[in-house]
């Protein structure tokens, strides 16, 4: 086959290609192109920041490609070039150091001030903390006494499985939708620590401006300052296990007034589940509970028959401390092991009393007992 | 010299049979063998991307579960860097810098054997691991704790195969440095070495510099995970990032270990083909060398986000600023060896002009990672995915790519077939791009790396990029063809090859004898080197 052969071969694919992608087709990737401009300060500043240096480096690619496609095409030997046999320029060589040495000091101008801006963190408003879980996020909104655990959307949650049947196109904001949003003020500088408590994840939401790691032991210190109200979802960004890919992020930010009233319904809502652990549970009320909290805490690791995944996390069907001693299990699950993160942090006694029970009373576990969400809190 | 390696010479009788290959000390066996083995863990790294590729070619969990799916990007990468590239450049460096200096052999021929030995068995420790309790690494190939230290059993095979690829690369660099300070013809002075063989002796220091790092790095996850210690472990009084710090001081000249080595081999190519000297020689070892130094200054880039002081951001981001100037000059200078040349475009100058253009997207798109405050949104997306593919793909492998067809009918004695050689060529860069440009868009609208699934909105970018993707693997295929046919017969090479080679290597014979130079040379030219 011979060149020209070859160059008319791609040069047709190209033309196919860009027909093929014309019209609606077209809007479809023309919307997945580039950064989001973002709703704070800085997200603002950092889309500006990102269109000069793409524009910069665009330029000088422009002129260096040129230079190179002309010589390419004017100094070859078909065209009869005959090779200088030049090898050194004092002068060139200064020249093209000196000047990509001026144009990096032009870019770490608006740079360095866009880092001391992001920096800034003091003054804040409010504070929330986001620690990051395998595989959730877990919100505690720390002048408000409101802390709650965001995972993974149900419906999401079907569709990726694998061999679910269902059509990811069907599943709105599919992968990119949480069961509890997080709930921000607008116009207000909000502090947001970063930590984690097994591995590091990553907290980011695009149109924030920024992403920062979520590390065991470590705290993070970030700020923001949301300006429109709207729903802003992001993802974890660091890898962080088998499910780091289904750890979203979901911000819905509201004016000041509509998030006061949030913040009440909120502190009403975990009054009354902290209330659970010192009333009396039937078995009916536990299990429906228990099963609620294993699928939204314990599936993805544990699965959804209990059959555990093989070598990765143990099975809790037929498991010897499932049909052990309730004492042993609660302090398991409050307290960890290995993979296995402490719970005692992350939910209540009623919920952990409701999973206990959920597990001891299913699949092919025997026990069939009952662990009341006051056992829970006397064992803490 | 002695009697036997006279003796030797004269009849040029070579070992037979797996004798000839398993206790070989010849650098020409040994650098084919390197050779060959690395083309074959391209083979079994790129199987795993077209894993990945099909398991991304539409939204929604197809075909391996999660936790495979993180073990095939991890182990996609480590066979790729240490299987693949490292290998393929020590192979090269074996075969050529002998030839290139005038000298019999490597300095240290029977650590040679040695250093290229150790590499299968340190691939079937870490390929065991498939079959184990717990599966393969899936905590990426950087292995940060506490992620990898969850891994079952394979995680003292991940740890020791790191630790015997680190003897490997540490004996290869002593290797090469041992030859070219000792056994260069007279008047080969070190101005006047060609600058393959200068990329390689600054990549050897980089390598005896790092890789102790990294097996220090890896040792300390061990004693973490089986012996109480807590380096790594905030409840211990340890810290996570600190394995970061001390991986990316490995990892960062890590990547100019790996890019080096084909930023010699182009600086070979484009002379010959321009023919024309190398434009800027000294400029150009100076530029090198000052790449490899900056580039134990700029480990922290690579982890912007894990939140470090202002100061520490601001110097990382001016040092990783800095690289760029270097980097240019090099780019300048092989333009400027084009630059009123007569140039003819056989495949291994397409594939070194195919790295001059693609390396500089890769480039750009690094100088944009470096401005700390939009490395925040960059980091961890696929837009660090399409960059540093772009700088490893069309970049560092073209270089190798075209090396191999460079040399090939030196080795073999063979032309190769110029027509499968284009064809592999315009097929690789066509798919090449179509796989990885897409991903600076997705990256930067925002998707996530590392993930098996991803929101719908990235769905049509996906199918192109694996479809890109899998046109690339296949054209991978007529490399290999091209290789078994020029070794079986073709037209025969003169000692020359090419119109416009300059070099000792040049004047063997095609294909060189079994032992060569066993009487140094004598090199009088001072461009001797272009």
């Amino acid at each position: 086959m011979s060149v020209d052969k070859l160059k008319q071969i791609a040069l047709g694919t190209i033309a196919v290609s860009l027909l093929f992608m014309s019209g609606t087709v077209l809007a479809d990737y023309m919307n997945v192109l580039n950064l989001t401009e973002g709703v704070t300060p800085t997200s603002k500043m950092v889309y500006d920041l990102h269109m000069i240096i793409l524009y910069i480096v665009t330029a000088i690619g422009v002129v260096v490609f040129s230079v190179m496609c002309w010589s390419i095409y004017h100094h070859r030997k078909s065209k009869g070039a005959v090779a200088e046999q030049f090898h050194h320029s004092t002068t060139a060589e200064i020249t093209w150091t000196v000047i990509p040495i001026i144009i990096l000091v032009i870019m770490a101008i608006p740079a360095t001030k866009a880092l001391v801006f992001m920096e800034q963190t003091g003054d804040a408003e409010m504070t929330l903390k986001v620690t990051g879980l395998q595989w959730k996020w877990k919100y505690d909104y720390l002048d408000e006494d409101i802390s709650f655990i965001s995972s993974l959307s149900q419906d999401s949650n079907d569709a990726r499985q694998m061999g679910s049947g269902i059509d990811p196109n069907t599943v709105e904001n599919y992968l990119m939708d949480v069961d509890n949003y997080v709930v921000l003020p607008i116009k207000t500088k909000i502090r947001i620590l970063t930590t984690a408590a097994d591995v590091i994840h990553g907290w980011w939401v695009p149109d924030l401006g920024w992403k920062r790691d979520a590390i065991p032991g470590f705290i993070n210190d970030n700020w923001t300052y949301i300006e429109e109200p709207g729903v802003y979802r992001g993802n974890c960004a660091e890898l962080c296990g088998r499910d780091h890919g289904f750890m979203p992020i979901v911000v819905k930010a509201v004016p000041k007034a509509e998030y006061a009233v949030w913040v009440e319904e909120q502190k009403a809502m975990q009054l009354a589940a902290a209330a659970g652990a010192d009333k009396e549970w039937t078995k009916e009320e536990l299990l429906e509970k228990g099963k609620a909290v294993y699928a939204a805490n314990c599936v993805a690791c544990h699965m959804a028959e209990g059959q555990g995944i093989e070598g990765l996390f143990p099975a809790l069907n037929g498991s010897a401390i499932v049909n052990g001693p309730a004492a042993e299990m609660v302090m398991l699950i409050l307290n960890g092991k290995n993979m296995m993160p402490a719970f005692k942090d992350i939910l209540s006694d009623t919920d952990i009393g409701a999973a206990i029970t959920h597990e001891r009373n299913s699949w092919g576990n025997t026990v069939k007992d009952v662990v009341q969400p006051s056992d829970v809190k006397a064992m803490r | 010299m002695s009697e036997a390696v006279l003796h030797d010479d004269h009849h040029d009788h070579k070992p037979y049979g797996i004798g000839r290959w398993l206790f070989s000390t010849n650098h020409k066996d040994i650098g084919t063998m390197y050779l060959v083995f690395a083309l074959i863990m391209f083979f079994v790294g790129g199987a795993m991307s077209m894993v990945i590729r099909a398991e991304l070619f539409q939204p929604g969990i197809q075909y391996v579960d999660p936790q495979f799916y993180n073990s095939m990007v991890t182990v996609h990468a480590l066979v790729m860097i240490f299987g693949a590239l490292m290998p393929a450049g020590v192979g090269l460096a074996n075969w050529m810098i002998p030839m290139m200096i005038g000298a019999p052999d490597m300095a240290l021929p029977r650590m040679n054997n040695m250093s290229f030995w150790i590499l299968p068995f340190a691939f079937t420790l870490l390929l065991s691991t498939f079959f184990m309790q717990g599966g393969a690494p899936a905590g990426g190939w950087t292995m940060y704790p506490p992620l990898v230290l969850q891994l079952g059993d394979g995680f003292p095979y991940l740890v020791f195969a790191v630790h015997f690829l680190g003897i490997s690369s540490i004996m290869g660099a002593i290797n090469i440095i041992a030859t070219v300070f000792n056994m260069r013809a007279p008047g080969m002075s070190f101005m006047r070495l060609p600058l393959f063989v200068w990329a390689w002796i600054i990549t050897a220091f980089l390598l005896i510099a790092a890789m102790p790092v990294l097996a220090g790095g890896v040792t300390m996850l061990l004693t973490d995970k089986y012996f109480g210690t807590a380096f790594f472990d905030a409840a211990g009084g340890g810290d996570p990032v600190m394995f970061q710090h001390i991986f990316w001081f490995f990892g960062h000249p890590e990547v100019y270990i790996l890019v080096l080595p084909s930023f010699g081999v182009i600086s070979q190519i484009i002379p010959t083909f321009s023919r024309k000297p190398l434009f800027g020689y000294t400029s150009m070892v100076y530029a090198t060398a000052s790449i490899a130094f900056l580039s134990f200054f700029v480990w922290a880039h690579h982890m912007f986000t894990v939140g470090m002081p202002l100061t520490g951001e601001l110097f990382f981001m001016y040092a990783t600023m800095s690289i760029a100037v270097p980097t240019g000059v090099k780019i300048f200078n092989w333009m400027a060896t084009m630059w009123k040349g007569s140039m003819t475009f056989e495949t291994p100058m397409l594939f070194a002009i195919g790295l001059l253009f693609m390396f500089s997207i890769g480039g750009f798109s690094g100088l944009m990672m470096g401005i700390t405050p939009v490395d925040f949104q960059y980091h961890d997306t696929y837009f660090i995915v399409a960059h540093f593919h772009y700088v490893i793909v069309p970049g560092i492998i073209f270089g190798i790519i075209g090396g191999i067809y460079f040399w090939l009918p030196k080795w073999t004695g063979n032309m190769y077939d110029e027509k499968l050689g284009k064809l592999h060529f315009w097929l690789s860069t066509v798919s090449v791009n179509v796989l990885f440009f897409p991903m600076h868009f997705i990256g930067l609208a925002g998707m996530p790396r590392r993930i098996p699934d991803y929101s719908v909105q990235f769905a049509d970018w996906n199918t192109i990029i694996s479809l890109g993707g899998f046109v690339f693997g296949l054209s991978q295929l007529i490399l290999v063809w091209v290789v078994i046919k020029c070794v079986r017969g073709g037209e025969k090479a003169t000692d020359q090859v090419w119109e416009g080679a300059h070099g000792l290597e040049w004047t063997l014979p095609s294909p060189p004898p079994f032992h060569t130079f066993t009487t140094p040379p004598e090199v009088t030219d001072a461009t001797a080197h272009s």
